[in-house]
């Protein structure tokens, strides 16, 4: 159900190898890959597969060492400078010091909104998320799933198109994932961002994609590209459907070939 | 290997800035020998100079700088000039020789070893009583803090008139200051290390039914030792300026103390700066010896990283 | 020895007490907590004083604590002048300067890779030195007045303070660091915002072992020369006159001075650094 809109990502024979003490890693070999816009496209895969790494490259904080790869058609270090995205990171990682609202904040602070503005995005992303009223708590006053779904609005606060998230949820339980999951879903049809989403469950991917990249290790490539057959519209239990379950099993295979090379 | 290069490039540049502020600290000095010695000097007048600034000088006079270098009494010693005096009063003096520095080091270092030795043994007797006694940890503890944060040092000059006074002298009164500097360190260390295995481990022993003292040897013990080598080298560096201060008050004759003091009452500069390298190098060397057993305990308990 | 009999009663006594308390069901409270120290130092003086007079300990030896407590309040003005002499003038001043210039040369540290890696190792092993020596120097240089204590407390606090902030500016985690880097965030964006809140227990710890250093070294430096005022002039004085109450007097406001500035420094910490999990507690 792509969209099939303009090309937002485009990565072309992208490489990236690591010079270590044990010799060159080769962490990204031959990655191709489009992804036009509204797409919400998951990467899956065992650890060390490379599906972080692609994300960082995307977002400029690691460098490739072949091929090209573009960004709202720049690089993605100009992409970085133009905050063409925001970032969720495997913790929340907000900040002890301020509050839930000022750590919304601090990228409208660094990219230098007005401060009236500021009030105005915090207060909408804090409603997006569902954390109204909580603008005013320190982070470890609140839950992890609460956390997590501030780091989201901070991702949100200042509208970029693109927002990267890399393994959100990992650290949390299956229910307030399962929860943070449909409110992700919500967020998206309401604005119609392109997502980047790195997992390692398969139900999360199915559940949540457009667009399903399966990855491999050693060297980590793409090992099938899958676009889902899902609805745009999900509620919880289109997991016990024949065609979740079909496309759960793709996945599955793709996984399995990738580890039948070793 | 960057950053002994880095290292290397910091202390050249801490040699090279001291030999340049001998220049303006010592030129005036220096300005005084010279004419004394009938050189010309610029401007002649000593009133003139008096008014002029140090760099003026140094300008008008470039023919002096390798003088300040060389000065006898200098404000500002040059780094040859001490290491020169530090080669001759350990190398070239015999060790029994009352300007050997060797055996001023050595009246001080023994002092400081011995009052180091007590403090640190009562220190972590004190530390297993707080551990296994509630009484002493809540009647004694708070006031261990507390004495972290006040300067017992001041104590120094009391503790030796007093022990004098009494007819106890030589290295005892020094012992006893390096003794009680060390001591509080090592208790509030001690007691640290003792407490930090954590619920999980503890419970493991409970599960095998172990006595207090099979917990205190198999557990507490070794989870202690990084807490109490980390503060056994606060305490070592804090005997060291015990044992050099417990010198400063009866005006002693042997140790680094001694030495300061006579130096500065003399206004013998190289002197104070030659007993204070010898100073910081014992005190490196205790800290290093203390941080290479550190590393030989810690590999052998398979703790070290 | 009725006296001394008697301060062996009153230890019993406060043991028992403290005993009974410690291992009582109000244990866990704050007021027994604070008690039980309390009534542990009142129970040493009482002691103190009862063995003092009781096997009339001569007054150059040991003085009971009535009478430093006698001297101490009978010489407030000279206690004050010494106070401020040797606390407000040397320490302080000293204190601030140092804390402060320490502070600068840490930003520079952190700022390139070449000091840091070349400076640091330098200044983690002197502050290990005693640099108490330096006093007989800085006497020479700066006169016997409060500037040469200033100066030593400079020496002395740098060190510290240097080598905490620094550590402290490099704690932030690489995904905090990563963040600021998605939002392209400039230097001194990424130094206010993160870096120099998350030094800031580090850089407490500086300031508050500082604390001490500062009082040592403004004391300290006063045996090698001062005018005829301050703390450390006076107590070696008054130990040469052996007038111990006198002594003691000093020791007991140097204690106060000590406590009530790390007292101060660890409040602040506390209203700067209250997100950090040890002052959460």
């Amino acid at each position: 159900m792509t969209t099939n809109g303009q090309t937002v990502i485009e990565a072309n024979n992208l490489d990236l190898t690591f010079q270590t003490n044990d010799g060159p890693v080769h962490a990204l070999k031959d990655v191709n890959l489009q992804i036009y816009k509204g797409d919400f496209v998951s990467f899956i895969g065992p650890s060390g597969c490379g599906k972080t790494t692609f994300l960082r490259c995307i977002a400029a904080l690691e460098t490739p060492t072949g091929g090209s790869l573009s960004v709202n058609g720049m690089t993605p270090d100009e992409a970085r400078r133009n905050r063409a995205y925001g970032y969720v990171f495997q913790a929340a990682g907000l900040y002890p010091w301020r509050t839930i609202a000022k750590n919304i904040k601090l990228p409208l602070e660094i990219m230098g909104y007005s401060k009236s503005d500021q009030d105005k995005r915090v207060n909408d992303v804090l409603e997006l998320v569902d954390l109204a009223g909580f603008g005013g708590k320190y982070p470890w006053q609140l839950s992890g799933g609460m956390q997590q779904r501030a780091s989201i609005a901070r991702a949100l606060a200042f509208d970029a198109d693109i927002l990267l998230m890399d393994e959100p949820f990992g650290a949390l339980d299956e229910i307030v994932r399962d929860h943070l999951n449909e409110q992700l879903l919500q967020l998206w049809a309401r604005t119609d961002k392109t997502i980047g989403f790195v997992t390692h469950s398969i139900p999360e991917a199915v559940y949540l994609s457009t667009k399903i990249v399966v990855m491999s290790p050693r060297p980590g490539r793409i090992t099938d590209v899958i676009e889902s057959p899902l609805p745009k519209e999900r509620p919880l239990d289109i997991r016990d459907s024949p065609e979740f379950i079909e496309v759960a099993h793709r996945v599955r295979e793709g996984l399995r070939a990738g580890h039948a090379d070793d | 290997m960057k950053s002994v290069l880095a290292v290397l490039t910091v202390v050249a540049a801490i040699i090279v800035l001291w030999y340049a502020a001998c220049i303006p600290m010592n030129i005036k000095g220096v300005l005084v020998e010279v004419e004394r010695a009938g050189a010309e000097v610029q401007p002649p007048s000593a009133k003139d100079r008096r008014d002029m600034g140090e760099f003026g000088l140094a300008l008008n006079n470039s023919f002096v700088i390798p003088a300040t270098w060389e000065q006898d009494r200098p404000r500002l010693p040059a780094p040859h000039q001490v290491a020169t005096e530090l080669w001759n009063t350990t190398v070239g003096k015999k060790i029994t020789s009352k300007r050997s520095l060797i055996y001023h080091g050595w009246v001080t270092l023994s002092a400081t070893l011995l009052g180091f030795a007590i403090g640190t043994g009562l220190g972590i007797l004190l530390a297993v009583g707080i551990v296994h006694s509630k009484v002493m940890d809540m009647s004694v503890m708070p006031w261990a803090i507390v004495s972290q944060t006040i300067p017992i040092i001041a104590l120094a000059p009391m503790i030796i008139v007093v022990l004098y006074s009494v007819g106890v002298q030589g290295i005892i009164p020094k012992a006893v200051i390096s003794a009680y500097l060390s001591f509080f360190p090592v208790v509030v260390g001690m007691v640290k290390g003792l407490r930090s295995p954590d619920h999980m481990q503890l419970d493991l022993l409970r599960t095998y039914n172990a006595s207090k003292s099979q917990g205190f040897w198999k557990l507490r013990l070794p989870a202690s030792m990084p807490y109490l080598f980390a503060s056994l080298k606060i305490g070592i560096a804090a005997s060291l300026v015990g044992a050099i201060v417990g010198e400063l008050p009866t005006g002693a004759v042997a140790g680094l103390g001694a030495r300061l003091l006579a130096g500065s009452y003399y206004g013998q500069t190289v002197q104070i700066w030659s007993a204070l390298f010898a100073a910081a190098i014992l005190a490196a060397c205790l800290v290093g010896l203390l941080g290479l057993i550190e590393r030989m305990v810690l590999k052998r308990m398979g703790m070290a990283s | 020895m009725m006296l001394v009999v008697l301060a062996f009663l009153v230890w019993i006594a406060g043991w028992w007490l403290n005993t009974r308390l410690a291992e009582g069901p109000q244990a866990g409270t704050r007021a027994v907590q604070l008690l039980v120290p309390v009534i542990f130092g009142v129970t040493i003086l009482i002691v103190w004083e009862l063995v003092v007079r009781g096997l009339e300990v001569p007054l150059v030896i040991l003085p009971p604590p009535s009478m430093i407590a006698e001297r101490f309040g009978s010489s407030m003005p000279i206690l004050w002048a010494d106070f401020s002499q040797t606390f407000l003038k040397g320490a302080l001043s000293g204190y601030v300067m140092g804390c402060g210039a320490a502070f600068l040369m840490a930003i520079a540290v952190d700022r390139y890779e070449f000091l840091r890696l070349g400076l640091l190792p330098v200044g983690n092993f002197v502050a290990a030195l005693p640099i108490v020596g330096t006093a007989p120097i800085l006497v020479m240089w700066f006169g016997f007045d409060w500037q040469s204590k200033a100066a030593v407390v400079v020496v002395m606090v740098f060190f510290p303070v240097l080598v905490n902030t620094v550590a402290g500016l490099r704690e932030t985690t690489a995904m905090q660091r990563d963040l600021m880097e998605t939002y392209a965030a400039s230097y001194w964006q990424s130094f206010f915002k993160l870096r120099l809140p998350a030094a800031m227990p580090f850089i407490f710890n500086g300031l508050k072992i500082s604390t001490t250093l500062a009082l040592i070294g403004a004391i300290v430096a006063e045996f090698f020369g001062s005018p005829t005022v301050g703390m450390g002039f006076r107590i070696s004085t008054s130990v040469g006159q052996l007038a111990l109450d006198m002594v003691w007097a000093e020791i007991l406001v140097a204690a106060l001075a000590g406590s009530l500035f790390y007292g101060c420094v660890a409040m602040i910490e506390k209203t700067v650094t209250f997100w950090h999990p040890s002052q959460r507690g």
